[in-house]
């Protein structure tokens, strides 16, 4: 069944276009990897894909978003604030209610970040702030799950164990991606962007990292 | 699992159980008979403004005006010297007692040196405001980059290297400081009024004793308009014209003694008992007169007043900053949140204070509202200008879930900075309002004054000063153990 069907001339922030000639359909339960050059449209296409489905889409976006001053806790539940009554916000805001607690646990458990659940997200690492906003898009409830390079800050190991929990928790995703190998590994789609135009679309089994050379201009050149 | 409650939060608990424990004790009520009757004939007259009223509307704003031209630009000139000097610790000290000491203070001392003469109002205003200018260049210099400097070649001079590589350096910086401080400088000019100078405060204070509320509003609509339009008519090719402007409209040909100012600085502060050649016995009675009976129960009522003040700024604020956010807010609903900051935070406190004793009758009560108000515009619009800057995530909630979850942390730390920061100013306001006869040391001051006893009026303002000195060192101490940082920079 097709989710959401994507068909522009141009797409662009105030007059420059990013993308262009873009057709793209996206189905129920595909995983996708979108790859390319840094500059080459992925946030911009990320973006456009989350802004069309709404909220049944959770998103990580590269810069993470969360909220330094509060806990690993908050930044994980803030996924479902919209569902909740605000008194239970504010509830949970001064004192996280045990039930809640209860239900970001689990997630943080996959993640390897149930010790940090009561630290403020500011003085823990890269890594683990980037495994927080994961958390966070985890929570949601939305069916699917999109995400700006949401590994870039982790070793191979953790990356696998986030990119795991992340498709074995969310029958959607979409990827943007920088390891080349990984993308191969965890998405059944790849999607490939060059300047702005999708220049690759195809099955991602079978597939070798250098299959994807031709997205990535030759430093030589 | 739990871990340990943050600072913040903690720091937070003490100061608003200390605010609420002042509250307790403190004395609120409304005194007069029908506080909305004459609310009514109030807002009667603000929507029916006479700007014809007398002549002197126009004469009082001008007046106004050109007391704090006189007295920012002399201020800024001796605060630029003072910042230059800023390595020295005797520069430091005499900087930190100088703007201690609030400008209706000065204005009371040098009303007995120089009567109402013009120079008494500029130089109320330039005394204060020259030794904050000084710090604060100082600071500005110090955070400028310090590359430049290094570059140059050896053994140039201190001044050329100031003026070629520091001053274009750190120029927009002053340039906009001293816009700032302009602005303070017009307030204050108006509050001088209700001294006896001929500037705005003194119309208004005449107006509203005779129940012209008429009046009351053109004075105060122009005041705001003045205020609101600043930087449409603050240009610098104006600004020698405005300078000279002021020195020449303002009424220099009231004379002054030299022998009475002599006499004041040599005779009429020093302690009575010290003066007449008194005991030793004399002397220990003065001082307990003084501290017993005045300073000590003014100095509970200052802080009393001062930390219900500061804890209600912080509750407002939180309330106020979401008017002009963008990220809580469309541009209709800001037009107007800003519209209120504007008149909120232009008014100044002492105004307010004195309109609302009017209304409700003497108690803590017009104070403290009047303090919270101003001070929770100022900081409220600070904030909401800090959050233009906040980038949130695409998929962050909307509407009362935003603001507790995604803005209100984000701006929790810079908001207790400033409020910390306007901790000792808010202190100082405290004790001037005194005067307007709520029970704080500024009480005791002007009744000394009333009663011509210099030496006790002095004595007081020392005192004054010196817990103004303790406010601000316990206020940089928690700032900087909470690493608060009151330059509202995204980090």
């Amino acid at each position: 069944m097709s989710l959401l069907e994507i068909h522009e001339e141009t797409v662009g922030y105030n007059g420059t276009s990013v993308l262009r000639e873009l057709n793209l359909t996206i189905k129920n339960g595909e995983r996708i990897a979108l790859v390319g050059e840094s500059g080459s449209g992925k946030t911009t296409l990320l973006n456009l894909i989350h802004a069309r489905l709404g909220n049944v889409a959770s998103l990580v976006p590269q810069e993470l978003g969360l909220v330094q001053a509060l806990t690993v806790f908050h930044n994980v539940y803030m996924g479902r604030l919209h569902e909740r009554s605000v008194w239970r916000n504010l509830r949970n805001l001064l004192l996280p209610l045990k039930a809640d607690i209860g239900l970001v646990v689990p997630i943080l458990k996959t993640l390897r970040l149930e010790d940090k659940i009561h630290s403020s997200v500011g003085e823990l690492s890269g890594g683990q702030q980037q495994r927080t906003a994961v958390g966070r898009a985890l929570f949601h409830t939305g069916e699917i799950l999109i995400a700006d390079e949401p590994v870039s800050a982790v070793d191979e190991h953790q990356a696998r164990e986030i990119l795991n929990s992340i498709t074995s928790n969310k029958p959607t995703v979409v990827l943007a991606m920088h390891d080349r190998e990984l993308a191969i590994e965890f998405s059944d789609r790849l999607i490939g962007i060059r300047d702005g135009l999708l220049v690759l679309d195809e099955d991602a089994s079978g597939m070798k990292p250098s299959d994807l050379d031709h997205l990535y201009r030759n430093k030589d050149e | 699992m739990r871990s340990e409650p943050s600072p913040l939060a903690k720091t937070t608990k003490i100061f608003v159980g200390i605010g609420f424990i002042c509250l307790v004790f403190s004395d609120v009520a409304i005194t007069t008979v029908d506080p909305w009757d004459e609310f009514g004939r109030l807002l009667a007259g603000l929507v029916s403004p006479d700007f014809y009223a007398t002549d002197s509307v126009i004469q009082a704003i001008a007046y106004t005006l050109a007391f704090a031209f006189l007295g920012v630009t002399l201020a800024n000139l001796m605060g630029l010297f003072l910042a230059l000097l800023f390595f020295s610790r005797i520069i430091r000290t005499l900087c930190a007692v100088i703007r201690a000491v609030h400008e209706l203070f000065w204005a009371l001392i040098f009303l007995q040196m120089f009567g109402l003469s013009p120079l008494t109002g500029v130089l109320a205003i330039a005394i204060p405001y020259a030794g904050i200018i000084a710090k604060v260049y100082a600071e500005i210099l110090e955070e400028a980059n310090p590359a430049p400097l290094k570059s140059i070649p050896f053994g140039t001079s201190r001044l050329s290297a100031f003026i070629f590589v520091q001053l274009p350096d750190v120029w927009a910086h002053f340039r906009s400081y001293a816009m700032y401080r302009l602005e303070c400088g017009i307030r204050s000019s108006a509050v001088l009024g209700f001294i006896g100078l001929p500037t705005l405060g003194f119309h208004l204070e005449t107006a509203f004793k005779e129940g012209q509320y008429s009046e009351v509003a053109a004075l105060l609509f122009l005041f705001y308009l003045v205020i609101a339009t600043m930087r449409f008519w603050i240009k610098r090719p104006l600004l020698p014209i405005y300078i000279i402007g002021a020195i020449i409209i303002l009424p220099w040909g009231v004379q002054f003694s030299f022998s009475n100012i002599v006499r004041f600085l040599t005779e009429d502060i020093i302690p009575y008992p010290i003066r007449s050649g008194g005991s030793f016995e004399g002397l220990s009675d003065w001082l307990h007169l003084m501290v017993v009976d005045q300073a000590i129960p003014g100095t509970i009522a200052t802080l009393q007043l001062t930390m219900i003040a500061l804890v209600a700024t912080g509750f407002l604020t939180i309330i106020l900053f979401p008017l002009i956010s963008p990220l809580l807010l469309g541009k209709f609903s800001r037009f107007f949140g800003h519209i209120f900051l504007v008149i909120a935070r232009s008014t100044p406190e002492y105004i307010l204070a004195f309109i609302l004793l009017q209304l409700w009758g003497p108690s803590m009560l017009p104070a403290i509202v009047a303090l919270t108000l101003h001070n929770g515009a100022i900081i409220g619009h600070l904030i909401g200008r800090y959050t233009e800057t906040v980038q949130l995530r695409l998929d962050a909630v909307k509407g009362f879930n935003r603001y507790i979850y995604e803005v209100l942390p984000r701006v929790y730390s810079p908001m207790l900075a400033l409020l910390f920061y306007r901790w000792e100013v808010i202190m100082r306001e405290t004790a001037i309002l005194g005067i307007l006869g709520i029970a704080t040391l500024g009480f005791y001051v002007d009744s000394a004054f009333a009663d011509l006893r210099f030496d006790r009026a002095i004595f007081l303002i020392a005192i004054t000063a010196l817990l103004n000195i303790c406010i601000d060192v316990i206020s940089r101490s928690i700032r900087s153990r909470l690493r608060l940082q009151t330059s509202l920079k995204q980090h």
